[in-house]
């Protein structure tokens, strides 16, 4: 570990660093633009420049010199500061200084370090320089004027996101950041407004909506992939304007979607606030809370326990599904599910339903099968990981199912189970591929495993991981490569706390075939709308959701709860890890938190539920499933011996393994009501199939 | 005087067959094997002992270049980039050598690259010299032929081949790194170092960078040996040295000469004299257009070599000096070159991004007098903000002829807006 000395304090900082990261560790501050700690290195902007002895008498870029025994760097001198305050100005002279109406304003570098770095005036009277506008798509607004040209954005293109997307294009003053006009082919491309330092690229649909000191801030987690990004809510009065990433090595490190970024336009439309019921004519009249939950009472009690049937959506919070489930305990009935797509998830066996590698795990392993998922709109932040692994080089991706651009190399394997058959028999040449690594890894999608052959391929997936030595490769690491890719948000959580189908209970498909045999009465939908709704027609059908979808279009009564935004809630993501979310806003009108529903319903029906507070749920929860005690912390999976068995060999079916996501940008309830989200399907998910002559 | 058979460039006026038989007939492909038998080690020793300084500008001693090359080849090539893309303004001596003396260069590439243990070498032409390129091409296609290159080069056992890249005419591609990005086929951006190419060059593999002459000349260095060579020039200045002399000469001219020669005696006797005579001498610039500007006071008795003209705060640089006499615009000949390096500056780092362009500006306003006095001092720091601040070296040229400027003609400059300050009160 080299010594060095950073303005004559002695330091020992680990080899490799550079001096920026060096002067980081012992909290001196060094101000940058280009510098970014998950892109490579640019060095352009030379900001960070300081004084590095032994070297040239001129001034140094910190964020590219590493550090080497016995350097003495000096942050503070005039050499440095004179070099700071150049470039300030150098960066200022061309830049327009409309802070009063850039979106940046209050949260721009550029103003901030002009504030402790810069003069206090400007000696440049020429003209400034002024760029055209760029086109960058629905989401990413340009005002390329107020670029200082650090490239983070290329940087952030072509190595995280993965797409060319992004470049620059003449030279020297000319020089100007573009995607010829068109826009970026990325599910990421939202982050490259948090990674501008300037007010170049800001969010389109937030353009001029708010300022962010009149932002109230909260801390939540995102709800529109199983992922569990970390995410800051910002909110004036009871709107969310915006939302954003919020740091988490573990899950998202610093990045999050576009649909999580921008759909949450989608929650001012459409929504349900207040309760309504079908009345004698068939139209949905609004109604009070008391007579909603009656007619639910009365309709619930008529049709007795073996009648009754509860589904669970994918953006359900723990809590509320917990009290769904004891509601349906105490009425009597087994028939709940929370697998709306009816995946063939076992939940027995908790290592067999869950993202065992960890999300940050995939950085250790050096082989993977996908099975029938696109991680790249299924989970972007994950797939975001995996080219981050295969880009360190060493990291062979084999792909059964659909065939995707994932932004790294793969080797196409074949279409569906066929080829599964062959991997899990060990007659194709992959599985030596895996066999040879030290930490093989699988995903399996749920493409896989929402179909009829679904137990069949979880046993199949099981005999691969078995095969290649997936889990815990003997040598004691504790690794577990068998992993499955969730799409819903609720899902995990749903089977940890069991919401599935009790003794001589009906799962999801038998629920909707009950409802047409007239089996079923009376189906409680909590938020559950990627079902096929038309089958429920004969029965009574109650939706507790927050959008009206397709849920609440079959829905004889209408209780209106609340969106992920609205209520305090936990959500297990898809490597079983606990995250708290929290309540950035109200529920709109008469809407209430959906545990709060649920507890006065059961009152309704004579069966309280033992709990008067959400504060009390939990309690009981945690008492009853320890692990919800831990937030933001992934248990160990087990591995090896302990590695249960699951699933049921059986017969494949001929049909090729397809995504469950056909429109990234449109999966859920929030997301289809969203404006933004709608312009993004039709520029994006659609490109490529529109051609000259269409329309 | 240098004499003639001291010169090494013997056809650099193209007046013999510029092909292998001229080629060989001046002493070039003569016992390039044996060279090579001498072992790297002693062609890097002899380089050394040469005391031969790059002749692309910055003047890094050659010999020592070669040897921070690794000692043994590893599990990456190693790659010699010869770097033909001559555009700094008032040079023209690579490109002489290029269509009139090709051998020596290509027989200097293979004797260069065995010293570095390269079996390839790069050579990258200008955009603009087509025909230059196309010459040099042919001087390799002859060398192909003659097998003094290929898989057993000069018959020396040692397998090297040459290929020619043309550039697309950018100044920036001249600096080595942006050489090495454009080479790769990327935009023509300078790279940061370190890591410096030796380390990690052309594809991230071991790569030295030299100028077209510093190659050039080493077969014939190695040949009459370094003693000879260091018989030229001050100490630390060793050698001969093709120098451009252009602008108000009498006959403008490429001339090899020995190092350390007069500015005054160099000018008289290659290029005519200045027009109108020495008297009507207003300044030089020295070594290329981004050397600062020396006027006639200097320009009388100094050394033409690196230590003499940085004593004098200018620097050799190309060795191309661009003589003005007393007709001169002084401040509208800088604004000139400000705009030059303004129009190639690469864009990629804020300094010269910048900082180019408002030099230009300020003075383009300064050449119509259109300025205050105390801009002149703003311009200076603006000049000093830019030097030494930048990725690569292209900021530094282009804050050095504003300085230059500033410190021998800064009455010049007061004078011009004065004198314009003066008429716009008659005229109200």
């Amino acid at each position: 570990m080299p010594k060095v000395k950073i303005n004559g304090q002695e330091v020992e900082v680990e080899a490799g660093l550079t001096v920026l990261q060096a002067c980081e560790q012992i909290g001196v501050e060094i101000p940058r633009f280009c510098y970014h700690e998950r892109l490579s290195i640019a060095g352009n902007c030379r900001m960070c420049l300081v004084e590095v002895k032994p070297g040239p008498p001129k001034p140094a870029a910190s964020c590219a010199l590493p550090v080497g025994e016995g350097m003495e760097i000096f942050t503070d001198t005039p050499m440095v500061k004179r070099a700071r305050n150049g470039v300030m100005e150098f960066l200022l002279i061309n830049h327009p200084l409309d802070c009063p109406i850039c979106d940046q304003g209050g949260e721009c570098d550029l103003q901030d370090q002009a504030m402790a770095y810069g003069y206090d005036g400007s000696r440049y009277a020429e003209n400034k320089r002024a760029v055209k506008e760029k086109y960058m798509g629905p989401l990413v607004k340009t005002i390329m004027t107020r670029c200082i040209h650090c490239t983070r954005c290329i940087r952030f293109a072509s190595e995280v996101a993965g797409v060319d997307a992004i470049g620059m294009l003449n030279r020297g003053e000319h020089a100007e950041i573009t995607s010829l006009e068109q826009a970026i082919q990325s599910e990421l491309s939202g982050n490259v407004i948090d990674l501008c330092p300037v007010g170049a690229l800001t969010s389109k649909p937030y353009a001029f909506a708010a300022r962010s000191w009149e932002l109230s801030k909260t801390e939540s987690i995102d709800v529109m992939d199983a992922v569990g990004c970390n995410i800051r809510v910002d909110a004036r009065g009871n709107e969310v304007m915006r939302v954003l990433p919020r740091l988490n090595e573990d899950v998202n490190e610093e990045w999050i979607s576009d649909k999580s970024r921008f759909a949450c336009d989608g929650l001012l439309r459409q929504r349900l606030d207040r309760p309504y019921v079908r009345n004698a004519q068939g139209k949905l009249e609004e109604a009070s809370w008391g007579d909603a939950l009656r007619a639910v009472a009365a309709k619930i009690t008529a049709a007795g326990p073996a009648k009754v049937a509860a589904l669970a959506g994918d953006l359900c919070d723990v809590e509320s599904m917990y009290a769904l489930r004891g509601l349906m305990a105490a009425i009597g009935s087994p028939h709940l599910d929370c697998r709306q797509d009816g995946a063939a998830l076992d939940p027995s066996v908790r290592a067999s339903y869950l993202f065992n590698t960890t999300i940050a795990g995939i950085e250790a392993a050096d082989a993977c099968l996908l099975i029938g998922t696109n991680p790249r709109w299924e989970a972007p932040l994950v797939n975001a990981r995996l080219r981050k692994r295969w880009l360190r080089g060493g990291f062979p991706v084999g792909v059964v199912g659909p065939r995707h651009d994932l932004t790294y190399d793969c080797d196409y394997l074949g279409a569906g189970p066929e080829t599964l058959e062959q991997l899990s028999t060990g007659r194709h040449a992959f599985v030596e591929t895996l066999k040879k690594a030290e930490k093989p890894m699988l995903i399996l999608g749920m493409g896989a495993l929402a179909r009829r052959d679904g137990a069949a391929v979880l046993s199949a997936a099981r005999e691969i991981a078995a095969q290649a030595g997936m889990v815990d490769s003997g040598n004691g690491d504790g690794w577990n490569g068998f992993n499955v890719l969730h799409t819903a948000a609720a899902r995990v959580g749903g089977l940890d706390i069991g919401f599935v189908p009790g003794k001589g209970g009906k799962g999801t498909a038998e629920i909707l075939e009950g409802a047409e045999k007239g089996e079923i009465a009376v189906v409680y939908l909590l938020g559950a709308d990627e079902i096929d709704a038309a089958r429920l027609k004969k029965a009574f059908v109650v939706y507790q959701g927050h959008h009206g979808d397709a849920g609440a279009h079959a829905a004889d009564v209408i209780l209106p709860g609340a969106a992920y935004t609205e209520k305090s809630g936990l959500y297990v993501n898809t490597e079983g890890r606990v995250q708290l979310g929290a309540r950035a806003v109200f529920p709109p009108g008469d809407a209430r938190e959906d545990w709060a529903i649920l507890r006065a319903l059961s009152g309704e029906l004579g069966k309280p539920l033992p709990y008067d507070t959400q504060d009390a749920l939990r309690d009981k929860l945690r008492r009853e499933l320890p692990g919800f005690l831990a937030i933001d912390t992934v248990e160990p999976s087990p591995s090896g011996a302990s590695w249960g068995a699951f699933g049921k060999a059986g017969p494949l079916g001929g049909e090729a393994f397809r995504s469950p996501i056909a429109n990234f940008y449109m999966t859920d309830p929030i997301s289809r009501s969203s404006v933004t989200m709608a312009k993004c399907a039709d520029e994006l998910a659609n490109s490529g199939k529109a051609t000259g002559t269409d329309g | 005087m240098l004499q003639d058979k001291d010169r090494i460039f013997t056809n650099l006026y193209g007046q013999h067959d510029w092909g292998l038989e001229g080629a060989r007939r001046r002493g070039d492909w003569d016992n390039t094997a044996d060279i090579i038998k001498k072992g790297r080690d002693w062609i890097v020793n002899e380089m050394k002992a040469s005391g031969l300084r790059g002749r692309g500008g910055a003047g890094f001693p050659t010999g020592l270049k070669w040897s921070f090359m690794p000692k043994e080849i590893g599990a990456r090539p190693h790659y010699l980039v010869v770097n033909a893309d001559e555009s700094e303004p008032g040079t023209c001596k690579d490109r002489d050598i290029l269509r009139h003396d090709p051998h020596k260069l290509v027989e200097g590439c293979l004797v260069a690259g065995f010293a570095m243990g390269a079996h390839a070498a790069y050579v990258y032409v200008r955009g603009e010299f087509f025909n230059e390129a196309a010459r040099l091409q042919a001087a390799v296609d002859q060398a192909y032929e003659a097998k003094l290159l290929g898989p057993d080069a000069c018959g020396s056992g040692w397998a090297f081949d040459v290929y020619v890249h043309r550039g697309a005419g950018a100044y920036i591609c001249g600096e080595e790194t942006a050489l090495l990005e454009s080479l790769e086929g990327k935009k023509g951006m300078p790279r940061l170092k370190p890591p410096f190419p030796a380390m990690s060059g052309l594809y991230g593999c071991p790569t030295t960078v030299n100028n077209v002459e510093s190659i050039a000349v080493a077969p014939t260095i190695l040949r009459r040996g370094a003693s000879w060579f260091t018989g030229f020039g001050r100490e630390n200045n060793a050698g001969t040295k093709i120098f451009c002399i252009s602008g108000h000469v009498e006959k403008p001219c490429n001339v090899e000469e020995a190092m350390s020669i007069p500015m005054r005696e160099l000018i008289e006797k290659h290029a005519g004299g200045v027009r109108g005579g020495w008297d009507n001498l207003l300044a030089v610039i020295p070594g290329g257009s981004s050397t600062p500007v020396l006027p006639k006071g200097i320009c009388d008795d100094v050394l033409m070599d690196f230590d003499a003209l940085k004593e004098v705060k200018s620097g050799l640089g190309t060795a191309a000096l661009i003589v003005m006499d007393k007709s001169t615009d002084i401040i509208k000949a800088i604004a000139r070159l400000a705009y030059f390096y303004k129009h190639e500056s690469c864009g990629q780092c804020t300094p010269c991004r910048e900082g180019t362009g408002w030099m230009w500006r300020v003075l383009e306003r300064m050449v119509k007098g259109d300025a205050e006095v105390g801009e002149i001092e703003t311009l200076l720091d603006v000049a000093g903000q830019v030097e030494g601040h930048t990725i690569c070296a292209l900021g530094d040229g282009a804050a050095w002829p504003v300085q230059g400027l500033i410190r021998h003609f800064r009455g010049e400059i007061e004078d011009r807006i004065k004198q314009r300050k003066g008429k716009s009160r008659v005229a109200a």
